[in-house]
């Protein structure tokens, strides 16, 4: 397995399979997310069953974070060991004569997605975990009411970070324009020309990172 | 045509090299580019200078050799060609043409334009070949049926040259189309299927040892491969790689 790990295409593979759960991840975080604009109570139930089932949070909570944490030290590993591969660069490079600005600059787009998820590590989880697991609250009350729908209409408040969040979901966007096919052709499913694949790529890394903005526009204007 | 020429020349591998401008008068648009630069050397030499090195041998796309990575792409603007099939009436009198060696660690430069890429040979060794008992018992190889969709896909696998223009072109120098292709030649024909296993493994094993790139499915060496090489080589590769480690 450790030599699988350090092939190319090893790595390319873990990538993909790393990438492809995010991807199913980011979905179910979606739909549990939109159910805030139209049903608070919903989504303070979900959110609570969500921070409170102990399959959950002991094991795909860490599941996800090693997962995360797996991709991005593999998109740096991956990054470097590309840039070394070309020692002397080229004094005129035209990279949009043949590819995607997407596709040449996923470290670009991942960087960012990587201080976003720092941003709402600590927008969200530091916090939950605090009070759950540091405090020992559990209950997910606050004043009576359950606290997760309150908590996140606060958070979007201020005009920057619903900028912030906005600008994020783009870049997510971008990373998602390439990386959705790119996935699948890893896995040696012919991709990169296939209509429905990339069909439903699109549908995916654009539908859902704008459906993300709609819900903190939606919370910054009505509330 | 007048033309600027902006050439990266350097001595030896050791040396560090630079680009030197040429200008060159009465270009004919009908000239190929390996042509022009035998009257840029024909001038040269004539003024006592060193000529610039260069790769060539057919001179009609079949062999590979004419390495050039021009204004940015690797055998310069045209698609589908080799930099001998490319013509001097993509360029218009007075244009500034840069002239780079192809760039990759694996393809150290030997002088000037000149690259070495015997990197691919000893891919090629490690496993893009099939092993036959040639002592007088060998089957015809047109006893055995193949579907004429996969005699097809294999041909058109092996039409790669071996150019490295997908090594070139690439961001990350990665040579993942070519050994594609050479692992789906044989993968798709029942001589091959044979070591299929092993030839991946070691193909690959020797890809990486040669310190090529890791691909990002941009796509780029599709669009300049001078064979149309197809992307769907690398998936195929890539199955039969996770096949070679996990299959049974
Ligand atoms: C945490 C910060 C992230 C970083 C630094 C990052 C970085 C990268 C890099 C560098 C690549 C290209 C790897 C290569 O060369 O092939 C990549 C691929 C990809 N990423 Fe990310 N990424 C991040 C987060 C995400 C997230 C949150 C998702 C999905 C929800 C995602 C989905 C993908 C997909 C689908 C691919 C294509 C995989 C492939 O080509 O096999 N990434 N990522
Ligand atoms: S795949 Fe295409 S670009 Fe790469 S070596 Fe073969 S012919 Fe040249
Ligand atoms: S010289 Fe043989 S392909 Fe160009």
């Amino acid at each position: 397995m450790s030599g699988f790990l350090s092939s190319s295409i090893g790595r390319k593979i873990s990538m993909s399979l790393s990438a492809i759960f995010l991807m199913v991840f980011l979905l179910q975080h979606f739909v549990i997310n939109f159910t805030s604009v139209f049903s608070e109570d919903l989504f303070n139930s979900i959110s609570h069953f969500m921070g409170n089932n102990i399959l959950i949070q002991f094991v795909m909570q860490p599941i996800l974070i090693l997962g995360v944490i797996f991709h991005f030290v593999m998109g740096f590993v991956l990054e470097i060991k590309n840039r070394n591969s070309r020692a002397v660069g080229y004094a005129e490079y035209d990279g949009s004569a043949n590819s995607s600005w997407m596709s040449r600059n996923m470290i670009i787009s991942g960087a960012a997605i990587l201080a976003f998820i720092g941003l709402h590590f600590y927008d969200f989880w530091i916090p939950e975990i605090t009070t759950k697991y540091i405090e020992g609250d559990t209950s997910g009350m606050i004043n009576g009411n359950f606290r997760y729908y309150e908590e996140l209409v606060h958070k979007f408040q201020p005009l920057w970070r619903v900028v912030l969040y906005c600008l994020s979901f783009i870049l997510l966007s971008l990373h998602l324009l390439h990386g959705f096919a790119s996935a699948f052709q890893s896995l040696g499913v012919p991709s990169m020309r296939n209509k429905i694949i990339k069909t439903i790529g699109n549908i995916y890394a654009i539908g859902i990172p704008l459906g993300f903005i709609f819900i903190a526009l939606y919370h910054f204007a009505i509330h | 045509m007048n033309l600027t020429l902006k050439i990266w020349r350097q001595k030896s591998s050791k040396d560090k090299g630079g680009f030197v401008e040429y200008k060159i008068a009465d270009i004919s648009e009908h000239m190929s580019f390996l042509e022009m630069m035998d009257v840029l050397n024909e001038e040269l030499i004539t003024k006592g200078e060193e000529p610039v090195v260069f790769d060539h041998d057919c001179r009609e796309g079949i062999c590979g050799s004419c390495s050039m990575f021009i204004n940015g792409e690797a055998h310069g603007p045209d698609r589908g060609v080799t930099t001998c099939q490319l013509h001097m009436r993509k360029f218009k009198d007075g244009d500034k043409i840069t002239i780079e060696p192809f760039r990759a660690k694996a393809f150290p430069v030997i002088k000037d334009l000149m690259v070495d890429r015997s990197s691919f040979d000893r891919i090629q060794q490690a496993g893009g070949f099939i092993s036959v008992n040639t002592s007088g018992n060998t089957t015809d190889a047109n006893a055995i049926l193949i579907p004429k969709e996969d005699a097809d896909l294999a041909m058109d696998a092996a039409t790669c040259i071996g150019c490295g223009a997908c090594v070139a072109t690439c961001k990350n120098s990665s040579a993942m189309l070519f050994v594609g292709a050479k692992v789906s030649q044989y993968a798709l024909l029942p001589q091959g299927k044979v070591e299929g296993k092993e030839r991946v493994k070691n193909m690959v094993a020797q890809m990486d040892l040669e310190g090529f790139g890791n691909c990002t499915n941009t796509g780029a060496c599709e669009v300049e491969c001078p064979k149309g090489i197809s992307l769907d080589n690398i998936a195929r590769m890539n199955r039969n790689y996770v096949g070679s480690i996990f299959g049974s």
